[in-house]
């Protein structure tokens, strides 16, 4: 069943990854875009047994400082609810679940990569693109370290290299799109022993979802969390109990870039306005300027 | 109008008491300044993962922003509406404009990570028009340039047919003299443009400057997050103009030992009660729609730091200058000024600030003493470059009757 799974997940992955590769500019982001077509991971927080082989596998991905599996195998961690850091991309943390053994089940935490990022909406330079794979991807070379996108993520996700002097770096999870673009899947996907992580794409995850839902409804709290929430995540999620009751913030569906985007886009229609008003002034200031004359004046 | 005040160069000496210690902050500020280059912001800010943004964008940048809006509002009343007595406040808004957005610009540096990178939104391949921040960054960056120009015929003035060159140089007089005059006269053909421009400009930046928070609505007090931010920063900006211009005169005319021109004081400070009263209702009638209106009673940080914010900077600076008595007196109209600025300046910190909670902030920011030295030290140092070009530039204009105890003063004191 497991390999199974696997072999028909990097089908999808491959077939995919052909329309990886330019990534689009950041401009037309608000067009409405198939969400369904990209990639993403379904959290089934209830299959989870906290592991976190995700995390080694993340570390020995993504990040230079390698550590061994051992230190990556203690459950002191769950005694605290940790967040995602520059040296971490992922974490899991647990969370309170009557139906659950021990009354515990477990959620790994990293960027949901939004269907309608408003990091990617902030970022003042571009540094932060939604790729076509679907993933959320950061050009430190553009980054001007504004730090924005830290405002503007409603997970609360990106960190920053504060201690580097010269060249701190935003930091996230990259959905491994250097491995996804090969036909791989993520790191942590590959490395799940459970069926607590899933990789495909948006619309068959989803149905996956509500499929596990229909097969066990007293397991699962009845809701995907990132279908819909925000506009829709790559990332989603199964709970056991209902998602306001675990680390996932309550959000509303409309996409944050949807409210600054209109009133950006809708001061600078074609320009229309700023000049509307350039043109107002400069009749007034036409106009008005006979009354410098009848009050003297400033030039002899 | 008769006697039609020309500004003038200060005839003080740069270094009085007060100045000295302005100066040794200021030097204890740039110190820091200099010294987060080489440690890197870990070291020197309180700033997290769950706090991006602390004192360094909420007063340097927003409240520097904010508080620099004397200059479009006076060149728009002066320039464009053409009340002509209101002429001798615009070199002195417009320096102030100049300094302002000038320190907006290396205070930033201080918090950009990578602050090398700053000239990239300028580049059309990372152009990003989707970004509020985009939007706040050109425009302040042309506007700056436009306060450059607008400030050069100052400078032409200052130098025109007073070239003195030492030596050899010398017969370069007569031609930079020539280039001075061609430059004058082509700038006073032309600066209508900018004129106009500066204050479009304005309007841009500052309203998109409240746009910046709308993208966080999930982590906004409701006290401040509305989609009319930009209209509300728009009009605190403006209303914040005048004030800003009669602070600083009563400032400078203690400074300089003249007398502060009450009449055009008092007469500009008619306006600010108007926009005031306009902020103040579509403030209040934002808050009814949202429903927002009673968190003014939640008791937490927020809800009192609106009400101190609405109180003294909004709502008793407008019945004070409301009243023709107080805003006839120097003191009042400085108390009032004060509140005011005091008011505008602590919206943007509220806006970036208090209003910001994050998801799962583990301790609340406050300011290392860091921070809090550069911030100041930018201030200090904006003073002391101030006093230095109103001594080397005409800027401020002084009436007649105080120039004539002036030169009596000098007559006394000084054996030519």
């Amino acid at each position: 069943m497991e390999k199974k799974r696997r072999e028909f997940l990097k089908i999808i992955a491959a077939g995919t990854s052909g329309l990886i590769g330019g990534s689009t500019l950041a401009s037309e982001s608000s067009s409405k875009k198939d969400t369904g077509s990209y990639l993403g991971v379904l959290v089934d927080t209830v299959n989870c047994i906290g592991c976190r082989k995700c995390e080694w596998a993340c570390n020995q991905e993504n990040q230079e400082e390698k550590h061994e599996l051992a230190k990556f195998e203690s459950k002191e961690v769950f005694k605290t609810s940790r967040r995602p850091e520059t040296d971490k991309f992922t974490v899991v943390n647990s969370y309170d679940n009557p139906k659950a053994p021990n009354d515990e089940s477990f959620m790994k935490v990293q960027c949901m990569h939004c269907n309608e990022p408003a990091c990617v909406s902030a970022c003042i330079v571009g540094a932060l693109t939604k790729s076509e794979s679907g993933a959320v991807s950061y050009d430190a070379w553009k980054c001007i370290g504004c730090r924005y996108c830290m405002v503007a993520c409603p997970f609360q996700v990106p960190a920053y290299e504060y201690h580097d002097v010269l060249t701190p770096e935003v930091k996230k999870c990259t959905f491994c799109n250097h491995r996804i673009k090969e036909g791989k899947m993520p790191a942590c996907v590959e490395a799940c022993p459970e069926e607590a992580l899933t990789f495909g794409t948006r619309k068959d995850l989803i149905e996956l979802a509500y499929s596990r839902i229909k097969k066990s409804p007293d397991k699962y709290y009845p809701y995907i969390y990132g279908e819909k929430d925000i506009g829709g995540t790559s990332w989603m999620y199964l709970t056991g109990v209902n998602y306001n009751k675990t680390q996932l913030p309550e959000l509303p569906e409309e996409p944050i870039p949807e409210i600054t985007e209109s009133i950006q886009h809708g001061i600078f229609k074609s320009f229309i306005p700023p000049l509307a008003l350039y043109g107002l002034l400069g009749l007034i200031m036409y106009s008005t300027k006979g009354e410098e004359n009848s009050e003297g004046g400033e030039n002899e | 109008m008769n006697n039609h005040e020309h500004p003038e160069q200060m005839k003080v000496k740069y270094f009085s008491f007060g100045t000295k210690i302005v100066a040794l902050i200021a030097a204890l500020g740039l110190a820091t300044y200099f010294y987060r280059f080489f440690v890197g912001l870990e070291a020197v800010t309180n700033l997290d993962n769950q706090y991006p943004w602390g004192i360094w964008i909420a007063i340097d940048v927003a409240s520097g922003v904010a508080l620099a809006a004397g200059g479009f509002t006076t060149a728009a009343l002066a320039e464009i509406f053409h009340k002509e007595k209101y002429h001798s406040v615009i070199r002195p808004a417009l320096l102030t404009a100049m300094l302002g957005y000038t320190f907006v610009a290396i205070g930033l540096m201080a918090d950009l990570g990578r602050f090398y990178n700053i000239w990239h939104p300028m580049m059309p391949n990372m152009w990003q028009g989707n970004s509020v921040l985009f939007e706040v960054g050109i425009c302040v960056m042309i506007y700056l340039t436009v306060l450059y120009i607008e400030f050069l015929p100052i400078v032409i003035e200052r130098f025109k047919n007073k070239v003195n060159l030492p030596g050899l140089l010398a017969a370069l007089n007569k031609p930079i003299d020539l280039l001075l005059t061609i430059a004058e006269k082509t700038l006073g053909r032309i600066t209508f443009v900018f004129i106009i421009a500066g204050v479009v400009l304005s309007c841009l930046h500052q309203s998109s400057l409240g746009t910046l928070m709308v993208i966080a609505p999930t982590k906004m007090h409701p006290l401040w997050y509305t989609p009319w931010s930009p209209l509300l920063f728009l009009l605190s900006a403006i209303s914040v103009g005048f004030p800003m211009v009669i602070f600083e005169s009563i400032l400078a005319s203690r400074s300089f030992k003249i007398k502060p021109e009450k009449k055009v004081l008092s007469s500009i400070a008619k306006y600010t009660p108007i926009i005031l009263f306009v902020y103040f209702i579509i403030k209040i009638l934002d808050l009814i729609y949202r429903d927002a209106l009673h968190y003014i009673w939640e008791g937490s940080l927020s809800s009192y730091s609106f009400s101190v914010e609405m109180l003294i900077g909004v709502i008793i600076p407008a019945i004070m200058l409301q009243n023709s008595k107080i805003r006839n007196t120097i003191g009042g109209l400085f108390t009032a000024a004060s509140m005011v600025i005091f008011g505008v300046a602590l919206n943007r910190i509220n806006v970036f600030l208090v209003a910001y909670n994050p998801l799962f902030e583990t301790e609340v920011y406050f300011p290392s003493i860091y921070e809090i030295a550069v911030t100041i030290g930018l201030i200090s140092t904006l003073v002391l470059v101030y006093r230095f070009l109103v001594i080397v530039f005409p800027v401020i204009s002084i009436d007649g009757e105080t120039k004539k105890e002036m030169e009596n003063r000098n007559q006394v004191g000084i054996i030519k």
